[in-house]
């Protein structure tokens, strides 16, 4: 029997939508109709200032509170038709750690695990590898007011992962954590990702967003104010140059006659921005290898040293400043 | 299969307990305070108290005796402040939100804080009421008597813990749900704990009548020493029918809105 299948681009299946989802706190609006599509086994990171609207859309995502209008699914189910089956394949962290302060790092796990009706044996066994996973073994007894931030935060994302949630939403996970801390926790959102898991991920660190996330949306105000990967929302501003800087103000002087005199970086006119008491020059650049050495080769070519090169690309942080308005 | 919400407030209960057993300090200042009250009636102002009242007729001579039963009250009142710190505590902690987001019955949560609590407020009465037989309280009450005394206060217990509950879900800070209970662990002092309404002037006097906790005094007072009872029994499960109904409207009430952080 021959089987027919009509072959068309099918869209990658969505873990995360929301239509035009609305909240407003008596007068304030904090979300002004967001929509968001985050498919399936993505790190999607929702980039914004503080009271942007980040926790707000985690917090309606998550069930704990429900939005004033627009429509939102998270793995297909309705979020204001079924709420419980979304609670069954979420887990949460928050910025704000959920842990049991007066229990161990194993009671609460083992809470976990029985909340989720694991059953006695499996859910301890599975509390002890994930204390193990997280490097909390040795601690694993010890009261909790005696951990580090960076090991209540572990700790908070072991409790999420007990119930194996298929989507997991991290409200600034790394708020407040040093650099190593941080760190360790990229490493363990990249394996959940590796092992199929969505993550919605909510940060004011331009870099989490960058070393993590596939897509990238930038809420402000309560508005989407822009939304792509990392390299699209890159290229929303220009801003990238190469900065050569000379020994002397006759090196200089030749170097922008040098550089002026062709149109050299992309094929355009090069604007060369000479700075005499910096003696260094600065010509716009998107900072790949052809472009630097193309003025280095003209440089050369025209017998000038250089003392120094530096080359700035447009990095997120522009991208955020330049989106989110001149507030600060 | 056993009802998802018996097995969550079973779980949750035991982490409850858990916290109750290991950090007593909250239940434990539910016991000491009535017990400083007790010994500072009994043993400095007993005396005078006791001759004062054996003068104006019908009460026994010995002050314990009145002021027992009234103490017994004073405690479970007591117990509402660590019931509303506990809830406070858990509900700003973060940890409860963190319940909301999985499949965890929402009845639960309330549920295993009530049982919790309850257990706790007869753990420390039972505290009290042990002290005051050792300072000399000497109840001459049969077992029927005494069920019916202790069935008041478990209703009694009960009605306050979901008055408490609702304190410690409104309050913002641990602080704040310790001023909350103020009201309920004082009103017992402005009753007739540890003197007879009728001996109090114009206007206490009325309040003192017609507050909640009066009624159920006399009517463990009457059980436990055969003082007359009349139509206190009544009222005093009415109070508990009233608090107990509306603080468990509010409390659910104040759970299904959460805490704005």
């Amino acid at each position: 029997m021959a089987v027919m299948t009509k072959k068309t681009e099918t869209a990658p299946a969505l873990t995360i939508m929301t239509t035009d989802l609305r909240k407003a706190y008596g007068r304030k609006t904090v979300l002004d109709g967001i929509d968001l599509r985050v498919p399936a086994g993505t790190v999607f990171a929702l980039l914004g200032p503080n009271g942007a609207g980040k926790t707000t859309t985690v917090r309606i995502l998550s069930t704990l509170i429900e939005a004033d209008g627009g429509q939102a699914s998270v793995a297909g189910h309705d979020l204001a038709a079924a709420p419980e089956a979304v609670r069954r394949v979420i887990g949460v962290t928050g910025q704000f750690s959920a842990v049991d302060n007066l229990l161990s790092a194993r009671e609460n796990l083992i809470l976990m695990a029985d909340l989720y009706r694991l059953g006695r044996r499996p859910g301890r066994h599975r509390a002890a590898a994930l204390l193990e996973r997280f490097g909390l073994s040795e601690a694993a007894d010890q009261p909790i007011s005696t951990y580090s931030g960076g090991m209540r935060r572990r700790l908070d994302l072991a409790m999420t992962l007990v119930g194996e949630p298929r989507v997991i939403f991290l409200d600034e996970p790394t708020a407040g954590l040093d650099p190593r801390s941080r760190r360790e926790l990229w490493a363990i959102v990249r394996e959940l990702v590796a092992d199929g898991v969505t993550i919605f991920l909510t940060t004011q660190y331009l870099e989490e967003a960058d070393q993590l996330a596939g897509l990238i949306g930038v809420l402000d105000g309560g508005r989407i104010v822009a939304e792509g990967t990392v390299a699209e929302l890159k290229r929303l501003v220009p801003g990238g140059h190469i900065t050569v800087h000379f020994a002397g103000p006759a090196a200089l002087t030749a170097a922008a006659v040098a550089l002026a005199a062709t149109g050299l970086v992309n094929e355009e006119r090069a604007t060369v921005a000479v700075d005499g008491d910096a003696l260094t020059a600065q010509l716009p650049s998107d900072g790949s290898i052809g472009s630097l050495r193309s003025v280095l080769d003209r440089l050369d070519a025209a017998g000038i040293a250089v003392e120094d090169l530096s080359v700035h690309t447009p990095d997120l942080d522009d991208v955020f400043l330049a989106l989110t308005g001149d507030r600060r | 299969m056993r009802n998802r919400t018996v097995t969550d407030t079973l779980t949750l209960l035991r982490r409850n307990l858990r916290h109750t057993v290991r950090y007593p300090s909250m239940t434990a200042g539910a016991i000491f305070g009535p017990v400083i009250v007790l010994l500072l009636f009994v043993g400095v102002l007993g005396k005078t108290l006791g001759s004062g009242l054996a003068a104006s007729g019908g009460h026994p001579a010995h002050y314990i005796a009145y002021i027992a039963p009234g103490i017994i009250i004073t405690a479970v009142a007591a117990g509402s402040m660590a019931t509303a710190v506990a809830v406070c505590v858990d509900t700003t902690e973060g940890i409860v939100d963190r319940f909301r987001t999985m499949p965890v019955s929402r009845v639960a949560i309330l549920a295993a804080h009530v049982i919790n609590s309850v257990l706790s407020t007869i753990a420390s009465t039972a505290c009290v009421a042990a002290v005051s037989v050792l300072l000399g309280f000497r109840p001459h009450a049969t077992v029927a008597q005494w069920l019916a005394a202790a069935g008041l206060l478990l209703f009694l217990t009960l009605a306050l813990t979901w008055l408490a509950v609702a304190m410690g879900l409104v309050s913002a800070t641990p602080e704040a749900a310790s001023n909350a209970p103020m009201l309920i662990v004082f009103l017992p002092f402005v009753g007739s704990a540890f003197a007879p309404a009728s001996s109090m002037p114009a206007g206490v006097r009325q309040f003192a009548e017609y507050q909640p906790f009066t009624p159920a005094i006399e009517t463990v007072r009457g059980l436990l020493t055969g003082a007359p009872i009349g139509h206190n029994a009544v009222i005093a499960l009415g109070w508990c029918v009233v608090l107990g109904a509306g603080g468990y409207a509010w409390a659910v009430a104040a759970f299904s809105r959460p805490a704005a952080h």
